[in-house]
């Protein structure tokens, strides 16, 4: 029950710092990646500082051995950059570019007045359905390996 | 019209966003990215977190949302995609962040922090397709 109650606290945390951020505003974000027009940095700011805390807790999960709700910490270790990796990345930056919202303001915003966030949230779980059940076999080929 | 954002609005926010991912990874052990924790609390994703975790995870998001609105700051909304726009690019988030094992918070904010090659590898493409698709799209096309 607590791990529970602590990812829905984490969760109402990560939503508020989109909302204060202005992350919700998929026209802020569209700004931000209209580096050839008014370009607005705000995003940058955004991203640059929730990196701090971040990185710290990855340096003290370092020293840790187990997190404290859980027994294992799970970090993902595959190292390889695969053309799934690349081609999905591609993919999502496209969709991303053009209406200017990526899944976690997507989420927080639906609850703030615009319709166009539910249209375009239940895209996106169809999306996610499409992966689920696609022949994802034309992705598969080539990878650089960092291990070698 | 877009109004300014004040940099420290937005540094606040990155902050509030970069310590929810330090508690999950603290707390649970997990990161903290969204399209993961969203496939999972659907039961699109068969792994990762139990389900009632993800979703609660999920359910925090627009509530987080309602606090702050309600409470702090109303932030402004403005979306100007078309319909089927917003049906496009939301199929294309979605199934892109599935192939590529996650969006701008897995591979953003969790994986650059632990420099992960494959995170920052994901998070140049994502960026370089975002930014050259609005390039096109409003400089060359002229939209």
């Amino acid at each position: 029950m607590r791990h529970i109650l602590a990812a829905l606290i984490i969760g109402i945390i990560f939503g508020a710092g989109l909302t204060l951020s202005d992350m919700v505003n998929p026209a802020r974000v569209l700004a931000f990646l209209d580096f050839f027009g008014d370009w607005d940095p705000a995003l940058a700011y955004v991203l640059g500082a929730s990196l701090l805390p971040s990185a710290i807790a990855y340096l003290i999960a370092g020293r840790m051995g187990r997190p404290i709700l859980h027994t294992a910490f799970h970090i993902p270790e595959n190292r390889v950059i695969d053309r799934q990796l690349l081609m999905g990345g591609a993919i999502f930056g496209i969709g991303w570019g053009l209406v200017g919202y990526c899944p976690g303001p997507a989420l927080a915003g639906l609850v703030l007045g615009a319709w166009q966030t539910w249209v375009f949230a239940g895209a996106m779980l169809a999306g996610m359905w499409f992966h689920s059940v696609a022949d994802l076999s034309v992705f598969r080929h080539g990878s650089i390996d960092l291990r070698s | 019209m877009l109004q300014p954002l004040d940099p420290l609005i937005a540094i606040a926010g990155g902050l509030l966003i970069g310590t929810a991912a330090a508690l999950l990874l603290l707390m649970s052990g997990r990161i903290a990215g969204v399209s993961g924790m969203l496939a999972r609390a659907t039961g699109i994703a068969d792994s990762g977190p139990t389900r009632a975790e993800a979703a609660a995870f999920v359910v925090g998001l627009p509530l987080g949302a309602l606090l702050v609105s309600g409470f702090l700051r109303v932030p402004q909304v403005l979306v100007t995609s078309s319909v089927p726009l917003l049906l496009f690019g939301g199929l294309l988030v979605g199934f892109g962040t599935r192939l590529g094992n996650g969006c701008t918070s897995g591979h953003g904010v969790c994986g650059m922090a632990r420099l992960s090659p494959r995170s920052l590898a994901a998070t140049v493409t994502f960026m370089y397709a975002g930014f050259m698709l609005v390039a096109v799209s409003r400089h060359m096309i002229g939209g």
